[in-house]
């Protein structure tokens, strides 16, 4: 059966990682490239690195970065961070990166989403969408309004956040990773209704991502209809929680899962 | 050991090479039918469309030449799917393919919202034929030299992670006789994760990208006896 997806997502600055961990036995865990060899050791699904670099070395130091993480690790993986041009991904494809992620430039421009599918196939191209809810004190989750974000969730893109994925996935965009920035860093729970709403619009898989800090919210957000994939950051950074315990827990919650060999 | 991995701007080929070069093996990248010809291995990776990659390899004249190899070859991905007959992938009624394998390949039509295409993520293989597959299998069995008639694993027991292959795909081939290794999605219908047909292998799944599951698959290409 296919499985619900685990993804770990790795800041990196400069050709650094940036979130502190505190991954024992690891001798430099601000060496992106070791530190995803280990979560692919230890049986996370896939990797997301997200470039957060904003200097003019960013594109040399991160095809560097992707070859160097392709050459070590036998699991898919992402790369994101404000990637923009077409030479761009097909170097970063080329170099052994699985997908590419955009997220402002495919605002800016969503025929661009078109160009890429075609080009180099949707399975290769992931469109992120930070979205924040912009009513707070919604009386139901169906009165919920979310809106896109870009720039850290600082400033409106001018996109309400469920049509613009649905409008991504019929560009040939190939999977949606969705970002509740109302939810990012609170450690209360992924967006469980805005979830289920994008996965019921789209017809592709979305990952959620935002507010993981328990195993239960794991649970809650790969059930039936929400989420294909769960991505988190911090509560594995911070060993919160392992790979192999939380993979343990969600089988054991009826979750499919690749269990951990 | 002389290993060609196929260059026709297929997509993409260094996860493949990286793969190889974990495994502490050399190979070379060529669209060359000579060198092609004189390989021990032959990999014939692919990725993205349909139509896009048969006309990239008849503009490099492989579409002859693949056919005529007498080596172990694997197709992986899109490499598996272009040694079928025709595909519903490509414009206006898909795209005739290399006619090797005597399968269609056809979309995914999912029976509800909350199965998505691609079929993305990781899947257990089942019903595991030929020494491609040695040393995987839930409870760790080896699946010796066995033939069609091997009993499928027995639905009681769980997949192990010994089951599991990483998958992206919007188009499959249906099960046949040609099948060698079988996926199910949704739950109950399965689809070839592997076929074969003499010397002509082929994996549905990134080999390359499916962790130790994939290097054992990879190795086993590499060293066993596949003729």
């Amino acid at each position: 059966m296919l499985t619900k997806r685990l993804i770990a997502c790795l800041d990196v600055q400069n050709g650094r990682t940036v979130k502190g961990t505190n991954f024992v036995n690891l001798r430099d865990a601000g060496d992106p490239v070791a530190l995803a060899a280990r979560y692919a050791l230890e049986g996370i699904d896939e990797l997301v690195l997200l470039d957060i670099t904003a200097t003019v070395e960013k594109r040399r130091t991160l095809i560097e970065l992707v070859r160097n993480v392709a050459r070590e690790v036998n699991i898919p993986f992402t790369v994101g961070g404000g990637i923009g041009a077409v030479a761009d991904v097909e170097a970063l494809l080329l170099s052994g990166a699985d997908k590419v992620s955009l997220n402002s430039s495919v605002l800016r421009e969503p025929g661009l989403i078109d160009e890429l599918a075609q080009r180099f196939g949707s399975q290769a191209i992931v469109v992120a969408v930070d979205a924040r809810q912009t009513n707070e004190a919604a009386a139901s989750p169906a009165d919920e309004a979310w809106e896109v974000f870009t720039h850290g969730g600082r400033r409106p893109a001018g996109r309400e956040a469920i049509a613009w994925c649905r409008e991504a996935a019929e560009r040939g965009a190939g999977e949606i990773l969705l970002t509740s920035m109302s939810h990012d860093g609170t450690r209360d729970g992924y967006a469980l209704g805005l979830t289920s709403a994008v996965s019921a619009a789209v017809g592709v898989p979305v990952i959620a991502s935002g507010g993981a800090g328990a195993a239960p919210h794991f649970r809650d957000v790969l059930q039936p209809g929400v989420a294909d994939a769960a991505l988190a950051a911090s509560v594995f950074h911070f060993g919160d929680l392992s790979v192999a315990g939380l993979k343990n827990y969600l089988l054991a919650e009826g979750v499919t899962m690749r269990p951990v060999g | 050991m002389n290993i060609a991995v196929i260059d026709y701007q297929g997509g993409n080929v260094q996860s493949v090479l990286f793969a190889l070069e974990r495994l502490g093996m050399n190979a070379t990248l060529t669209s060359d039918p000579d060198v092609i010809r004189g390989a021990d291995r032959v990999l014939f990776p692919g990725e993205g469309e349909a139509s896009s990659a048969m006309r990239a390899l008849r503009a490099a004249g492989l579409d002859k030449v693949l056919p005529t190899l007498t080596q172990p070859f694997l197709g992986i991905c899109l490499g598996m799917q272009l040694l079928g007959r025709h595909s519903q992938e490509g414009p206006a009624g898909g795209t005739e393919l290399l006619g090797m394998l005597p399968f269609d390949v056809v979309r995914f039509t999912p029976p509800d919202a909350a199965h998505k295409v691609p079929h993305m993520g990781w899947n257990n293989l089942h019903d595991l034929q030929t020494p491609l597959f040695a040393g995987l299998g839930s409870a760790g069995e080896l699946n010796p030299q066995s033939d069609s008639n091997q009993a499928p694993v027995a639905p009681s027991l769980l997949p192990t992670a010994a089951d599991y292959v990483y998958f992206v795909h919007s188009y499959y081939a249906p099960v046949g006789d040609y099948t060698i290794a079988q996926a199910s999605y949704p739950a109950e219908v399965p689809f070839s994760a592997g076929v074969r047909y003499r010397n002509f292998y082929g994996v549905q799944f990134h080999v390359e990208k499916s962790g130790p599951v994939g290097e054992q698959i990879l190795k086993n290409f590499l060293t066993a006896d596949l003729a």
